[in-house]
């Protein structure tokens, strides 16, 4: 409570340290600053009209009651005092919307951007695919928040770091570069937000948005989906790493990409995007046990765990099998790889996860959660399977 | 039972709002137990049963207060205002889904096409997508359709309707000059005989929609503009025919004088807004 | 007014049947009145909910699915069940009384459009019991997300377009009643400002409430019967959903808040016992309020990738609605300078109104702001921003309309101190409530999430306090209704209730008698609250 009177006071004080916890953030781009501004602006202007407004009111609350303005006057009527009052806040509002008109101008103008980056929504992880380098992931809400975000889950939110903010995979971006993004989806309708970069906008099934910025500053930035989404809608958030271009285009190489030159991108992009599905290039490896393992466990809290539980038991009252003795997890490699690949009645399909993790959720299924199978499944299994 | 004072005229207590709701209420329960594929047609058809019981019994009610001479002028304009809102509210509706039409063709199809900024949507989404109406979309839901050609039939049927309009203004003339009750009973069942034969050639429509053409509700947003729009004007088109016979049939009982007879005008004018509504649709559904 | 008293040649039936039965304007208002207030505590339960969920970080209490019903639910019962059948409630009651008229034109479809609302409600409520639970996708219902509700899906449907139904018949009734049944002498300008927010109202009614008949109706068959409104692969669009839904909701939120201007604009000079300022602008205000509400809707939508010529068309116009707007509240300011104040109850609700109504106003007028709302768009801002126009907006405007025409009702006071007791209480904990919703928002809460990330701990502990004790206080006001009002408990009221009140409704006994009037009343010059150029006679 203490920061609270801390934070009313430091109302008054615009730039304080903690102006995060109480208004819109500064943010770290030239667009994110200007809006910043406009915020302060309207809120200036309508503090001093609520000051005029309200003192008159108060004036008039104290000075003409009864007991010591016994007598009404008389008068309803000033067509000069109407019109005045008509024509003041014309005015101020036309001083507001021109620069309002001249930032939201500038906010939809996405041309010359020189990275391109295709953000689909899903219910209820973010798909974030680099056009042109030909990198791309699935950001999702990070484990150590979704384990605390359940249902009485015992653990004290306050030590999870970031809790609810926290991804997975971060969305790595340079800083200094003009970077596009155009939204989608592929279920309901979600919302890309990034606070510090006053960007936000809806990301529509079948349609393509598209958003722009150029960041400042290298850090870390947190924001939300901003639409609801159903369900999780409170727990797909965001994370952008903005690091220097060097830097990035390490992380770039390391992903397996490469960079584009600039003015091949928005071509490149749609000759790409046209090609029917491109399988991202996987690595068809062939993997060991333990890597199996370990990734598998991964995988299979992020996008298993939720229906068929930690340890397999799944959720008889909701229909959701035991994974645990399960004829399928024990049976068979191919229909097991099949399930996962297109899901059946209330399980949707996964076939949108790499080839190398559904080889590992599966191997994982079948050598842990009490199951003991033996056997190992490879990427090469996997998408040997795929399309049949 | 109602009372009638010098100056207002206001109706004795009545339970039929409420049992007409009670039937409203079980018929909907109905219809959406039936959607959840639960059962429930029992259920649809008593409400049903309910509600119609309940307006032929409140409208009978009405119709008797009226040929009693329960009702002043100042009731009079009363139904005249309440009718006119009532129309601009089915003005209304019909406005939602043209806006539906108008958007669809106007916007989101340009835009699944590559219009404007958004030449992403069509380039990352629906490359092989272009933009000719008729359309069921990018995924070509419903697969391959053809449509209603306007100067068939639907020219017909406009020229149904204008004419029918034009039938039940002489019906009108006719009741307003004290013409013999034979005569405006003629034009109306003239009336009512046009209206009936829309609705057959719009029955035969669909029947050659889903028939033939594989024009369906299905057929994407080509499909769903298409029936909804004519699938309303022919739900209200029914509505008239019924209200017209009505009127006709009161008619003949020798309701009505020449300076008092709202009931006939209220239909009458709920006549004219189907026809307009109808050559609403005949322009931008079927020709343009 | 002596001839009214005599012939009563039906009073009220014995028993239930007189409630199902009844076709008498005041019958009618009490009914609407009760139902309102059940689902204010009902909808204001399923707040409590959201902010029990919401006072600590984490889930404690219900999942994330249980709780985006709760929203979804809270906001359809408060608007459609709470605010827009109290006001409907309060044209029953006031309008035939102060527009001179026996009842409303139509007092058998005037029954028919309350009892709906019971089954309307009947079939929304059920659905918390039903297999894939309540609605969850938002009061907005916006596709793709609301086809994903269970067997829930066509009870939502059809509950709406019941309450369509009845409000379009609700609108008519008043709409007819305004036009065709006013007294000899009470020309439209002349008429209460009451009525007039009422005609404009109910205006809106009648050109919207349909457009959300379409708009759920192609949602109805886009999820059933195999068409693509809404659904790119067949060259629909859910962002048309939108448009369809905010040209209906936009105007909405004007239905309801002028009846509270009406309620605001007829108080406010009673007890600062002046004519009220610039009668003729308050009215040319509210009707380009109307006429401004059709052209803005896609203000709520500035995020969902419009073209740039539309965004600054919406904006530009959504902003002008500051100007009308801003003339209401200059005008109540200019009809209380230099008055003379005494500030019973329900003037501390509307003055409470005209400060926080302001303050919402301002913060809508900043919502306006396109690239601003990129950033304020649905988060706890724009919560906090709707929730200062309706709570204390529309809702304190109902709480003040009950405690000054209570008495006329039932012919007994309320007690005063427990009003002023309810009033501060109210007005501090609302503040609580909503005021802390700002900060959140900005610092970058979203809305309709169960959970939060921890920097946002305190305010929501503050709303979550603010909100429990709010809904605690509403039970002072019950009490104060309930003992005093209602069991005749209270001082007996005068037909005059309160020393500057002026209208035809204070020219009838207190209580109301069961008919009003069944001639048409002949109104005496004073009586007639807009316009007097001469000083007012004291009473
Ligand atoms: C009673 C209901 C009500 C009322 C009266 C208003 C009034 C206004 N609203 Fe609000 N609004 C809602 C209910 C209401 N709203 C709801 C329910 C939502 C959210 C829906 C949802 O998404 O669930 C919403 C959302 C909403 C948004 C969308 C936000 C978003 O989702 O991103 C916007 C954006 O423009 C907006 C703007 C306005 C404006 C400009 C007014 C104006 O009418 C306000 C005008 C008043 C004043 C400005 C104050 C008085 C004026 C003066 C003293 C004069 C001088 C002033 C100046 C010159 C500044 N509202
Ligand atoms: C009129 C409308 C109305 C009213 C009154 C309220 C009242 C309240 N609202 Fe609500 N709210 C909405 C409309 C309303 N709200 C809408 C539209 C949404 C958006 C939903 C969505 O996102 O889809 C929303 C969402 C919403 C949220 C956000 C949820 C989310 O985003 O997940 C929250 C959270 O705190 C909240 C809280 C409250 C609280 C604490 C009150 C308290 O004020 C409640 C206490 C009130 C009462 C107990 C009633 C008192 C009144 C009387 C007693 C009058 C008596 C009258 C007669 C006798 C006739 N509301
Ligand atoms: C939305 C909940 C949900 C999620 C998430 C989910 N499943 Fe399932 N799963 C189900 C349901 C329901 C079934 C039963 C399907 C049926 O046969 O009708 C099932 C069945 C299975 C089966 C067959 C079990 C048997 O004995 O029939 C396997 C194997 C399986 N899932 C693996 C996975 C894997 C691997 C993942 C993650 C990549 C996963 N599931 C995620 C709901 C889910
Ligand atoms: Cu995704 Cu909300
Ligand atoms: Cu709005």
């Amino acid at each position: 409570m203490g920061r609270l009177i801390w934070g009313l006071t430091g109302l008054l004080l615009s730039h304080s340290a903690l102006a995060a916890e109480y208004n819109m953030p500064v943010g770290v781009t030239e667009i994110s600053r200007e809006v910043h501004g406009l915020h302060m602006l309207i809120f200036g202007v309508c503090c001093a009209i609520g000051i005029v407004v309200f003192g008159v009111m108060i004036y008039s609350i104290f000075a003409h009651r009864k007991s010591v303005h016994p007598k009404p006057a008389d008068f309803h009527e000033s067509i000069k005092v109407e019109i005045a009052w008509t024509v003041a806040p014309f005015v101020i509002l036309i001083a507001m919307a021109i620069p309002a008109a001249g930032t939201l101008i500038k906010m939809e103008d996405s041309s010359d951007s020189e990275i391109t980056i295709k953000v689909t929504g899903y219910q209820w992880k973010w798909h974030y695919e680099y056009l042109n380098e030909g990198v791309s992931f699935f950001s999702s809400l990070h484990e150590d928040s979704n384990r605390a975000r359940q249902l009485n889950s015992g653990i004290n939110p306050a030590d999870v770091p970031n809790y609810l903010l926290a991804v997975d995979n971060e969305l790595v971006l340079p800083v200094g570069k003009r970077i596009r993004f155009l939204l989608t989806s592929n279920d309901v309708i979600h919302a890309w937000w990034m606070p510090a970069f006053a960007i936000k906008k809806d990301a529509v099934p079948g349609y393509i948005n598209d958003l722009w910025t150029k960041i400042d500053e290298p850090g870390i930035y947190r924001g939300q989906c901003a639409e609801l989404c159903g369900r999780d809608h409170g727990f797909m958030p965001i994370v952008v790493r903005a690091v220097q271009p060097e830097v990035y285009e390490q992380w770039i190489a390391k992903r397996g990409g490469k960079i584009a030159g600039a003015e091949e991108a928005v071509a490149q992009a749609v000759v790409a995007a046209a090609a029917p599905v491109a399988v991202v290039a996987s690595e068809l490896a062939t993997l060991s046990k333990s890597e199996l393992m370990a990734e598998g466990e991964k995988v299979y809290k992020n996008y298993c765990s939720a229906c068929h539980q930690a340890d397999g038991s799944g959720m008889a009252a909701a229909n959701f099998p035991a994974l645990t003795g399960s004829a399928v997890a024990n049976g068979p490699v191919d229909t097991h790889i099949d399930r996962v690949l297109k899901g059946r009645n209330a399980m949707a399909a996964f076939a949108y996860l790499q080839d190398r993790e559904i080889a590992a959720v599966v191997t994982y299924e079948r050598n842990a959660l009490g199951n003991a199978a033996g056997d190992l499944v490879q990427p090469a299994d996997v998408a040997a399977r795929r399309g049949l | 039972m109602s009372t009638k004072t010098a100056g207002y005229f206001v109706p004795a207590p009545s339970a039929w709002p409420f049992y007409l709701t009670v039937g409203l209420f079980l018929m909907v329960q109905g219809i959406a137990s039936y959607l959840n594929g639960h059962g429930g047609s029992v259920l649809t058809w008593i409400g049903l049963a309910v509600v119609l019981a309940l307006v032929w019994v409140w409208m009978g009610g009405v119709i008797k207060e009226s040929e009693t001479g329960q009702y002043n002028d100042q009731v009079d304009m009363t139904y005249r205002w309440g009718m006119s809102w009532f129309i601009f509210s089915e003005v209304m509706f019909f406005a939602a889904f043209f806006g539906a039409l108008f958007y669809a063709r106007q916007l989101s199809l340009p835009w699944l096409g590559g219009a404007g900024d958004e030449v992403m949507t069509n380039a990352l989404l629906w490359p092989q997508f272009e933009n000719v109406w008729p359309t069921n979309g990018p995924s070509a839901l419903g697969g391959e359709f053809e449509i209603i050609p306007p100067w068939g039939v639907p020219f017909l049927n406009t020229l149904l309707l204008l004419t029918s309009g034009v039938t039940l203004t002489f019906a009108h003339h006719a009741l307003r000059e004290n013409k013999p009750r034979k005569v405006v009973v003629a034009w109306m069942w003239a009336t009512v005989a046009l209206g009936a034969t829309f609705l057959y050639f719009q029955a035969a429509e669909y029947a050659e929609a889903y028939g033939h053409l594989n024009l369906t509700l299905e057929s994407g947003i080509y499909g769903s503009t298409f029936f909804m729009l004519t699938g309303f004007h022919g739900m209200h088109v029914t509505l008239g025919t019924i209200m017209l016979i009505v009127i006709t049939f009161r008619l003949m009982k020798g309701h009505f004088k020449p300076d008092s007879h709202f009931g006939f005008e209220g239909v009458a004018w709920y006549w004219h807004f189907v026809d307009v509504v109808w050559l609403g649709l005949f322009v931008f559904v079927y020709i343009v | 007014m002596s001839e009214h008293h005599d012939h009563h040649d039906h009073g009220p039936e014995p028993g239930i049947m007189r409630w199902i039965k009844t076709t008498n304007h005041k019958d009618l208002g009490t009914l609407y009145l009760w139902f309102a207030f059940i689902m204010f505590f009902i909808g204001g339960v399923m707040s409590l909910i959201i902010r029990l969920e919401l006072f600590q970080p984490g889930l404690q209490w219900v999942n994330p699915e249980f709780f985006n019903s709760m929203t979804t639910m809270h906001a359809l019962i408060m608007i459609f069940g709470g605010v827009m059948p109290a006001f409907t409630g309060l044209a029953n009651w006031m309008i035939p009384m102060m527009v001179g008229a026996s009842d409303l034109a139509l007092p058998r479809v005037n029954n028919w459009g309350f009892w709906i609302l019971p089954f309307a409600f009947a079939l929304l409520l059920s659905t918390l019991f039903m297999d894939g639970g309540a609605p969850a996708g938002g009061w907005t219902m916006y596709p793709p997300l609301v086809l994903q509700t269970g067997d829930a899906f066509p009870f939502l449907i059809f509950a709406v377009h019941l309450m369509g139904i009845s409000s379009i018949t609700g609108a008519i009734n008043v709409i007819v009643t305004i036009l065709n049944m006013r007294a000899p002498g009470m020309t439209l300008l002349k008429m209460p400002l009451f009525a007039w927010s009422w005609l404009i109202t109910a205006y809106l009614l009648i050109a919207t409430m349909p457009v959300l008949a379409g708009a759920v109706t192609m949602l109805l068959t886009d999820k059933y019967f195999g068409t693509s409104f809404f659904s790119a692969a067949g060259g629909g669009d859910p962002v048309m959903f939108q448009h369809v839904f905010w040209f209906f909701g936009h105007p909405e939120v004007y239905i309801l808040i002028l009846p509270a201007f009406g309620i605001v604009s007829t108080i406010i000079p009673t007890f600062a016992r002046k004519t009220l300022f610039g009668y003729d602008s308050m009215v040319y205000a509210m009707a380009s309020i109307a006429f401004l509400s059709f052209i803005v809707w896609a203000h709520h939508m500035f995020t969902v990738g419009m073209p740039l010529a539309g965004e600054l068309f919406f904006m530009f116009a959504t902003m002008l609605i500051a100007v009308p707007t801003g003339v209401k509240v200059f005008n109540w300011i200019a009809t209380m300078w230099r008055g003379s104040m005494t500030f019973e109850t329900p003037m501390l609700f509307a003055l409470g109104f005209v400060f926080l109504f302001t303050l919402g106003g301002f913060s809508g007028l900043m919502l306006a702001i396109a690239p601003a709302d990129f950033q304020y768009h649905d988060s706890y801002f724009v919560v906090a921003h709707f929730h200062y126009v309706l709570v204390p907006g529309a809702v304190f405007s109902i709480i003040a309309a009950m405690y000054y025409w209570l008495p006329k009702w039932t012919g007994h006071m309320y007690n005063e101190s427990l009003g002023k007791l309810h009033f501060w209480l109210s007005a501090i904990s609302i503040n609580v409530t909503f005021f802390p919703q700002h900060f959140s928002g900005l610092a970058g809460m979203p809305r309709r999430i169960p959970d939060y990330a921890v920097q946002f701990t305190d305010w929501n502990v503050l709303s979550s306090i603010g909100a429990f004790a709010f809904f605690v206080a509403q039970f002072i006001m019950v009490y104060n209704w309930i003992a005093n009002c209602v069991m005749k408990k209270g001082d007996v009221a005068s037909a005059r209730v309160w020393e500057g009140a002026h209208g035809l409704e204070w020219t009838v006994p207190s209580p109301a008698p069961y008919h009003t009037f069944e001639v048409p009343p002949r109104i005496s010059e004073e009586e007639i609250t807009a316009v007097h150029d001469q000083p007012l006679p004291a009473h």
